[in-house]
């Protein structure tokens, strides 16, 4: 298998997505490969990186405008 | 007693039943009928995703807050025609995608990539960058640093891969959610969510690579 091939399927892999033939072709790929290794377990840890919540944590004044505007809102009905 | 709060003592309504038990559907009920605080607790739930959800997509803090409010003014007054097939929780994110979509499609002056032309959509992916990283950054950079670097990196990406890697890499959704929500096919999500994984990469390789 050629690194191009590897990289495309790179998505489909991480996403369990392929037949077990092709997931066999591609781990045997990266035991040989250690570029596209690299690339294949940085690209998970990317999406690990971004899963654990913690980015953009609400403000306390953008929270409290929100209640504000809620409570004003539902006073009007 | 006040809504929200359980007296020592006294019998549980059912909305604070519901509360403690998580029990989102007596929630929705609640507030349809009418409950403030029902509804109320039911934002509490919700409101640092959909914020958050704002920031990853829209990328300002201004129309991140907008989007909050506009969402859950919207849930508020369009309460009764949730018809309760799917999770609450689904139903404002797609008010909310919807709101921040609109947000980017008014920066008419923007320099950025509208999001219904995300650039490289055809084109042969190409790898620049083989580096592996310094192991565990969670561990080695500083907590601020490394929310820094990860901000600046998925801000970098243009809107239509953000969005798709948003919606299915953190909120998990399915990719046939999120083709439904962005009114794209499967394949035009996969191909987003593949490019930006790995622009998203290649970006943090940038600051995150041995040597």
């Amino acid at each position: 298998m050629k690194c191009k091939n590897a990289v495309n399927e790179l998505s489909n892999y991480l996403d369990g997505e392929l037949d077990e033939e092709l997931k066999m072709t591609i781990q045997a790929h990266l035991g040989k490969c250690h570029h596209c290794h690299a690339v294949f377990d940085t690209t998970r840890k990317t999406i690990d990186l971004y899963c654990d919540g913690k980015l953009f944590p609400l403000p306390e004044d953008v929270r409290a405008r929100l209640h504000e505007a809620l409570r004003r809102r539902a006073q009007r009905v | 007693m006040s809504a929200g709060q359980v007296g020592q003592g006294a019998p549980m309504s059912e909305f604070q039943a519901a509360t403690l038990a998580g029990d989102e559907s007596v929630l929705v009920s609640e507030a349809k009928a009418g409950n403030y605080a029902a509804f109320e607790e039911l934002v509490n739930r919700y409101e640092k995703k959909i914020y958050r959800l704002g920031m990853n997509i829209t990328g300002s803090p201004e129309d991140a807050e907008d989007v909050l409010q506009d969402t859950f003014l919207k849930a508020f007054e369009h309460l009764a025609e949730f018809r309760e097939d799917s999770r609450f929780y689904t139903w404002i994110v797609r008010i909310a995608v919807n709101e921040a979509l609109m947000k980017l499609r008014k920066r008419r002056s923007s320099k950025e990539v509208p999001f219904e032309e995300t650039e490289d959509q055809d084109g042969e992916v190409l790898v620049r960058d083989y580096a592996d990283w310094k192991p565990n950054p969670e561990q080695t950079l500083a907590r601020e640093e490394l929310e820094q670097i990860l901000r600046n990196a998925i801000q970098s990406l243009p809107p239509g891969f953000r969005t798709v890697f948003y919606l299915r890499d953190v909120e998990g959704l399915s990719t046939e959610e999120t083709a439904q929500l962005l009114n794209l096919s499967i394949g035009a999500v996969k191909a987003r969510l593949f490019r930006g994984r790995l622009r998203l990469r290649e970006e943090l390789s940038k600051v995150l690579k041995r040597g």
